[in-house]
Formats: structure tokens, sequence, C-alpha cells
């Protein structure tokens, strides 16, 4: 096994970006990800990438868009209010069916919000953000490792679907430091005779748009996008089960709460509750066979979210309604406790189902 | 099977994280599991500024600490504020150059040492940090002085080696305080 050195969250997502092949960034500072373009303003003048710093986020979006366009591994990265900038730009690269890597390491919100860790982007995130009709794929790390390896995953994602693909961060994941293995390959790549290249006069133009102005073409294409999203829903949902085997109770969280609730389940489980937990690695596509394969044996879903409850509606319609969804939240920049995560536990073994 | 879970809290400026990454750093050349969580905020020098470490022999689940075994306390605000949460049994050290209050807990070991002004003797006024981080050491059993002079050899970047005297001497000050 390789040496594992310590690394912040953002740190891993830079190295692993480097790693998989990506040679071109485009970003602009906002905390808690900033540690990201820092480390690739260090990393890429010296490996003949390109690191710029824009003037915004919407100039660094569509920065990104040109890259992809030729068919690049290419990546940008921000914050919530950053992301919300980008949503434009996110949209076109969904409309000219564009590969690009888009990380949010989400801070409290709305608006300015803060700059502590917050999950309350989660509906940007998997339901859309900007325009139309369009999915990216959303990944969603709980340890400095994944962060490290969902990089590479994403940049095969998104080449491999010819789509954007978002990593789901939160600033305790960016800033915080664990051991992690960088033996990582690079990205697996795939056909890119679409992209904008030079036809050298031997080949035909490539188009890269997302404007088509007859109804008909533009339902056509977003058409095989959804059988597109379809193959996507079938093939890349990935998720963990922990302890769920036997479980009468099932937590769903995803990072940073993921890990809260891990402590929780276990503290449960040493007082004899049978409590599992499902967290989700795609967030889009949302692991909603799982779930509701679990409803039939578990009474009582208990939803773990930094946010005021985003996610539940996903487990709601997983489960479709048949047992009850509990919340357990904090917003705005806090995260619940572990203590916090086993009372609901310990209201919910009480409860047996009933609301 | 065991946990430690450190809470380091002082002011910005005086090596709050510093100590904290290279703790972190003892433990991953001891292959054990380990996280380092900072505090962060729009805080610079002389805001508060705090870092959680957990060491453990198993995977770490949550990497912030709410009830620390052990707390590094460099000022006062941070022992009035984080004391309480010490678990029984836990131990507390304090920077009594700066801190001329004792710790009203009775049930935690308390270890008082004027870092401050050691690190102001030896001619070092920054590095308080590092010879609390000696007594540290000194007083877990996991740790001893050549792992932390290995990771310190790593971790200062070369342009900067003529530092690792000096830390490695407040180091050995707190140590045999």
């Amino acid at each position: 096994m390789a040496k594992k050195v310590l690394m912040k969250g953002n740190e891993a997502i830079a190295e692993a970006a480097i790693l998989a092949g990506c040679r071109h960034y485009f970003g602009y500072p906002i905390t808690p990800q900033t540690e990201i373009a820092a480390y690739l303003s260090k990393r890429m003048p010296k490996i003949g990438g390109t690191f710029l710093q824009a003037e915004s986020e919407i100039a660094a979006i569509n920065m990104v868009y040109g890259v992809a366009a030729t068919g690049k591994p290419v990546m940008t990265s921000s914050s919530s209010p950053g992301i919300s900038l980008k949503g434009e730009g996110i949209s076109y690269l969904a409309g000219a069916d564009l590969p690009a890597l888009i990380v949010n390491v989400q801070r409290g919100g709305p608006g300015l919000g803060g700059i502590q860790p917050s999950q309350s982007d989660y509906f940007q995130a998997t339901k859309g953000g900007g325009h139309g009709d369009y999915h990216m794929i959303v990944l969603a790390p709980s340890s400095v490792q994944e962060m490290a390896s969902l990089t590479v995953k994403a940049f095969e994602l998104a080449g491999k679907y010819r789509m954007p693909v978002m990593m789901l961060a939160d600033g305790t994941l960016g800033q915080m430091m664990e051991p992690v293995s960088l033996d990582i390959k690079e990205a697996e790549k795939f056909d890119t005779s679409w992209a904008l290249t030079g036809t050298q006069m031997k080949r035909k133009h490539n188009i890269v748009n997302s404007l088509s102005l007859i109804p008909e073409e533009l339902e056509q294409l977003n058409f095989e996008r959804f059988k597109k999203y379809e193959i996507i829903k079938e093939n890349e949902t990935m998720y963990e089960e922990y302890l769920t085997e036997d479980a009468e109770i099932c937590i769903v969280a995803f990072g940073i709460a993921a890990r809260v609730a891990k402590n929780a389940v276990n503290s449960a489980r040493e007082k004899g509750i049978k409590v599992g937990m499902i967290r989700p690695i795609t967030l889009w596509p949302f692991p909603k066979k799982p779930l509701y394969d679990l409803s039939d044996k578990v009474h009582t879903f208990i939803s773990v979210e930094l946010s005021m409850g985003q996610m539940i509606e996903d487990v709601e319609l997983a489960i479709r309604c048949k047992k009850p969804v509990m919340l357990c939240n904090r917003a705005g920049g806090c995260i619940p406790s572990p203590e916090d995560v086993l009372a609901a536990i310990e209201k919910a073994n009480k409860n047996g189902g009933a609301l | 099977m065991s946990t430690d879970k450190i809470l380091i809290a002082g002011f910005g400026g005086q090596g709050v994280l510093f100590l904290g990454k290279i703790l972190a750093n003892m433990a991953l050349q001891l292959d054990k599991e380990v996280s380092w969580l900072p505090s962060y905020g729009p805080e610079m020098r002389g805001g508060t500024a705090n870092c959680s470490v957990i060491i453990s022999d198993s995977p770490i689940g949550s990497p912030i600490v709410t009830e620390p075994d052990c707390l590094i306390a460099m000022n006062l605000p941070s022992l009035l504020k984080y004391e309480d949460i010490v678990s029984k049994g836990g131990k507390i050290f304090i920077d009594s150059a700066l801190i001329t209050e004792k710790s009203k807990r009775e049930d935690v070991n308390a270890y008082y040492i004027p870092a401050t002004k050691i690190a102001i003797d030896l001619g070092y006024p920054k590095l308080s940090n590092m010879v609390l981080l000696g007594k540290i050491i000194k007083e877990f059993e996991d740790f001893n002085l050549d792992t932390v002079k290995a990771v310190l050899e790593t971790t200062i970047p070369p342009k900067k080696q003529d530092l690792l005297k000096a830390n490695l001497e407040a180091i050995t000050a707190g140590y045999n305080y």
C-alpha cells in the first residue's frame, strides 16, 4: 500500500484532479474551498497545466465550457454563492452535452450566508440549479480519501456520459485533514471525436452548441438526454450500507452528516437499538432501490442533514411514503452532534413507527 | 482499541493549528487513524483559534470533538470555554504563564506549564506551542521525542530547516519541565 499523507480535503481534490489527468482549472476564490485554487495555482504551472483565476465565477464557468468543448478534462470549484453564479454556465454545459467537474464545498445560506459548513445546496445540485430539463451526476464524499477517489471517478463519469458532474462537499470536509493514499491512476479516457480540435481540412466541422430553435428538434435532444439519464440511474448509483441487515430504524445521511450519524448508530447499537444507515454516495442518481427495499423491514427512517430538510423529500419519494421519515437537522453552518442523532434514534425507537 | 480526542484552543498566532498538525502527523507515523479539523473563520491573528484532533486505532466517525479527553488551553477564554466538556479522567494542559487561574475540575489531570515564559527564556518567544507539545509527548505513552523529531524533519520545509533546532529545543524544554 502506498504511504499515506495528511491532507486537507480541498487539497486532496486538487491533487487527485492532477493525477486524474486534469490540466485545466478555472476558478475564483471563496471560503471554504480556496485551498483547491491555492494548491492548483502552485502545481499547474509546474506540470504544464493551466491555472487561471478568472475575474468572476461566471467567467470561470464559461472558460470551463470552452476547454470542455475541446474534449479535455477540466474543472472549476467554488462554494454556495459562487455556484449560484455558475448556474447559467452549468445549464449550458448540460445543454451542449459537455463533460466537466464542478466542485461545491458548501457553506451556509441563503444569500451570502456564512462560511461554516452546510448541505443546503442539495436541491440546487440534484434538481438542476440552472434552467431547463437536465441533471448533473452529484457525488457526495464523506472522507478525505473519498474526495480524492471520487474526483477521479467524476472525470470518468463526465467523459463517459458527456455531462457535467458535481462534487458536493462541505466546509468541514474541505478543511479537515486525514491520511490519504494518493495511489491514484489517471482517469479512463473516452471518445472525444465530437470535440472541437480543428478539422485539419480532413473532416466536417463538429458543432458544440446549446441553442436549438426548432421545438421538435430540441424536444428530441431532451428525450435522448433523458434516455442517457436512465442508463446512469441503472449503472452508476452508489451508496454505502451500514448495519442495515437487522435494522428496525434506518438513518439516511451523506457527507459529514453520515460521519456524525455513524457515531450515533454505534452508540445506539451499544444500547441494543437495531439501527443502520444508508449513505448515498451519488445524490443524483439517488439510491432509491435500497431504500425502497428497506421500507418493508424498518419502521422508521431518519434523514440527518445540515439543512432545513431537503434530502428528506427524496427519501420519502424513494420509499413512496410507506414509513415515517423523521428529520434530524441543523442549519446555517451548524452541525448536529452525535448526541442529537442518538436522541432522534431513541425517539424513533420509543415511537416504534408511529409519527 | 483506544481513541484520544484532543482539543487545542488559544489565540490565532499561537500556533494552535500547527501544534495539532504535528500531533496528527505523529499519529500517522504510528499507523493510527487520525483526523484534524480546524476552526476556520474570518479571524486572523489575535482572534480565537481551535483545532480538533482525533487519534484512534479504529476508523474515525465524526471528526468534531465535543467531549475531549485532552484539552490544551493556551489562553484563559479557552480554558473557561472548554474545561467543563473535558471527559472525566481526562487531561488539561494549561499555559500557566498566560493563565493564572487553576482549573476548577477535580476529576481530571491538570498540568500547569509556563510555556510562554519557557519559550521566551529560550529565546524563541513564538514557540510556546512546542513547549506544550513536549509536555504532551511526555504524558502520552504512544508518543516519544524520536517520533516528533522524525515528523518535524518532514513537516518543516527544506528552506526553513534552521527552525528544526529551535523547535526541538522548545519541545525538549517542555518535556523536561
